[in-house]
């Protein structure tokens, strides 16, 4: 045992209470939720809070019941719901955040007083955010009265209590939408490898597609998820709680975007111009591509946030809400109000693959690039 | 201020050095309701001066938090001595079932509850003729409330069935009120429901339908569902966004005629906005109600494995008292479950609800946790929803029926 000196062995010593806590407190408790997401745990309402409950193994059978169940049809408008709102959430944090953050580079006056205002709202909780949101959205309230002020008519948008859609689709058609959208990115995929002269993985890609299109075509339009046609689509009500969301973050990615634009070399800006460059050009081929980075590590912080959004939706809404509903509430009402703590797991782990599906990549491209730093 | 303080801890600290016992009771009793609930603590530490004790509220919207929290000390294993719930089903399909409450038919029989109390009452908190608990209070469910002024401005008058609402809300939207019937957010409109439901079955099939006599796929609870879109129409279209004080407050302001809530709002109309009983707002049975009082109840009843069993028992004994309620329902604004109450000390809707008490049959609330457990109640407000939407009567009455399997409902 060489390589541990005494320098490693108290690296060792003072890493493992917090190895051990997270290896308890968050991986275990994830293991556990797993588990508990694959039993019948609360289905049965005598089981559910007895002293000493029966519980059974039934392996799928929850998440089964979520994307087909009759009953579930809240939790998947609440899944596409969370798609729209993560879309258009990180769309508006991230153009209006990179607006003010270009706004205020040109250093206008009392710069400093203008980046703590728009980066004020962050400080705020959720749940301070949704109060205020939720009155000023109210059906009489300040937004819809704003016209008036200008001599027009008081708007009448359900801001919050509008139980209209938009973009609707059956659910039936989901796998078949899936199959088309994925097989569409790989043929993208094949012809660019093809014209980089990558065989292979043009030939892989190309595969792959065709595949997934064949099968979206000829066996897709027959598998039936759910017996009758469901539509589900982009609630309008969510406008509202996008609008408090946005308020509320994009200070932070013009934080972000302020960084990055003042990271960026005045020797580059000036070679740029010498080279005959324009504002417009300046942005387009110098500044927006050294800003990338910063856009991706922005999404990713905001697509965990709004995937996993709570406390924002309870405050605005309420918890009855469906049509602004969201999975993490979904998760709290059937786990602690309804009692079915199975189905309330297994909702809670669909939310933890979905933050995984952002995170993941984004942590290994993190982990890679500092390997190669090393 | 300072010096109460001072003088609360002083007698805190010698109550608890000569207590020879103590009590925690746990409710979502405050705010407004707070000083009911402490004039009953109150009584009980004349009677028994040596007992500490121990108010845990966990205040927020119909006891939403408090019950959370309640469900973390029960699996944890140490209960409250004694807890608030609403009485019937939502005490029973969450802890009857799961076995962890007292059996209370010894104390309803030493203490005369089984004549004090309505039968039907009874029958709603029991189960296989035992009783899980105390009802200290009753409200009702199934009132319309309206503007007496504006009813008579538009000549109209109340209705007295459901098919008569609709004629009126036609006759109103003529004359230019938009919505006739306002409504609020997710729980006010399944409260509507009930009182939609209740009207067009009768009393005796609402029983049924939660003794599982009465399928939901049944046409005539498919008929109520058509019906209950029907009144709908009538209803507001931005519902989702407002609370039942401010549906409340378009009653009185004129912008809708009618609005079907709890007796609580009698206590908003007389105390918060200052109105008069009869002239400034009035009320009546939701239509098809008439001779039927759909009852609301909060109860205490008795884990098993409380720390102060005795003491909790006294605590029981002195709700279902006649002093007990009486002290406590004139200022929650309820009315007692006993039916001898003192009707002296209530007010002028208070007289009226109690008489009906007496008289009307009475039938559980769905909405707030009488006649279906949690885990039906809980997940039908998105079966509303999904029929406010969609106005598919067929389709929610099978969601419904679903439900109610799941939920084990005429078990």
């Amino acid at each position: 045992m060489k390589g541990l000196s005494k320098d490693r062995l108290w690296s060792m010593a003072v890493l493992a209470p917090s190895v051990i806590l997270i290896a308890v407190f968050v991986y275990g408790f994830i293991a556990r939720s797993v588990y508990v997401s694959m039993t019948d745990w609360g289905n049965d309402p005598a089981q559910a809070l007895a002293l000493e409950p029966i519980i059974r193994w039934v392996g799928l059978a929850n998440y089964q019941e979520l994307f087909t169940g009759f009953l579930q049809g809240r939790f998947r408008q609440e899944l596409v719901s969370t798609i729209f709102f993560t879309v258009f959430f990180i769309l508006g944090c991230l153009g209006l955040g990179l607006g003010l953050a270009l706004i205020l580079d040109r250093n206008p006056k009392g710069e400093g007083l203008w980046r703590t205002i728009f980066l004020f709202p962050m400080s705020l909780s959720f749940i301070v955010t949704g109060t205020i949101w939720r009155w000023m959205l109210q059906p009489g309230g300040g937004v819809n009265q704003a016209p008036t002020l200008l001599g027009g008519q008081p708007s009448t948008f359900g801001w919050l209590s509008s139980t209209d859609a938009l973009w609707k689709f059956d659910w039936n058609k989901l796998p078949l939408l899936t199959a088309s959208v994925v097989g569409l990115v790989l043929i993208v995929l094949a012809v660019r490898a093809a014209r980089s002269g990558d065989r292979t993985r043009t030939l892989v890609a190309a595969a792959c597609a065709a595949l997934l299109l064949g099968w979206a075509l000829l066996i897709g339009p027959n598998v039936k998820l759910l017996p009758a046609p469901e539509l589900h689509g982009f609630n309008l009500a969510l406008i509202g709680i996008i609008i408090a969301a946005v308020w509320q973050m994009s200070g932070y990615t013009m934080a972000l975007y302020l960084a990055g634009l003042r990271g960026i070399p005045e020797e580059l800006r000036e070679a740029a111009r010498v080279d005959g460059a324009n504002d417009l050009s300046l942005y387009r081929h110098v500044i927006f591509p050294l800003l990338a980075p910063i856009s991706l590590s922005a999404m990713i912080v905001l697509g965990h946030i709004s995937l996993k959004i709570f406390d924002l939706v309870y405050a605005m809404a309420g918890p009855d809400n469906i049509s602004t509903s969201v999975p993490a509430l979904n998760m709290y009402l059937t786990s602690f109000r309804q009692n079915q703590f199975a189905l309330g797991a297994a909702i809670g782990t669909i939310l933890l693959i979905l933050v995984a599906f952002v995170i993941v990549p984004y942590l290994s491209s993190q982990f890679r690039s500092e390997e190669g730093h090393a | 201020m300072k010096k109460a303080l001072l003088l609360a801890a002083a007698l805190a600290v010698t109550t608890s050095a000569s207590a020879a016992g103590k009590l925690e009771i746990f409710s979502w009793w405050s705010g407004d309701e707070g000083p009911a609930l402490e004039a009953l603590v109150k009584l009980y530490k004349a009677k028994y001066p040596t007992v500490a004790v121990d108010n845990a509220t966990v205040s927020g919207g119909a006891g939403t938090n408090a019950k959370a929290v309640l469900k973390t000390r029960m699996l944890g294993g140490t209960p409250p001595d004694s807890f608030q719930a609403h009485a019937g089903q939502e005490l029973i399909g969450t802890w009857v079932v799961a076995g962890r409450m007292e059996d209370l038919s010894s104390l309803f029989k030493s203490e005369g509850w089984d004549k004090a109390f309505p039968k039907d009452l009874l029958n709603l908190i029991s189960t296989n003729g035992k009783p899980w608990s105390v009802p200290v209070n009753v409200h009702r469910s199934n009132v319309m409330w309206y503007n007496p002024a504006k009813l008579k401005a538009w000549g109209v008058t109340v209705p007295k069935t459901w098919p008569e609402f609709l004629k009126t809300c036609t006759t109103l939207k003529a004359k230019g009120v938009a919505a006739p019937l306002v409504v609020g957010e997710n729980w006010t409109q399944q409260h509507l429901w009930e009182s939609v439901m209740i009207g067009t079955l009768g009393a005796a099939n609402w029983e049924n339908l939660w003794a599982g006599k009465l399928k939901f796929t049944d046409p005539k609870v498919v008929a109520g569902f058509t019906t209950f879109g029907k009144v709908m129409d009538c209803a507001n279209k931005d519902a989702s966004g407002l609370s039942w004080q401010q549906a409340s407050d378009r009653v009185i302001d004129g912008t809708s005629a009618f609005n079907v809530m709890g007796d609580w709002a009698a206590g908003y109309f007389a105390t918060t906005k200052k109105l008069a009983p009869n002239t400034g707002f009035g009320w009546a049975p939701a239509p098809g109600t008439t001779k039927t009082f759909v009852m609301l109840a909060d109860s205490f009843g008795l884990p098993k494995g409380a720390k102060n069993r005795t003491e909790a028992i006294n605590w029981l004994k002195l709700m279902g008292s006649k002093a007990g309620q009486d002290a406590f329902n004139p200022l929650k604004g309820s009315i007692a479950a006993r039916t001898d109450s003192d009707l002296s000390k209530y007010n002028t809707y208070g007289k009226s609800a109690a008489a009906d008490w007496k008289s009307n049959k009475i039938v559980g609330s769905l909405v707030h946790g009488a006649v279906a457990p949690e885990s039906f109640m809980s997940a039908f407000g998105a079966v509303i929803d999904q029929y406010v939407s969609s106005r598919n009567s067929a389709g929610a009455a099978a969601a419904a029926q679903q439900l109610a399997v799941r939920a084990g409902i005429g078990k």
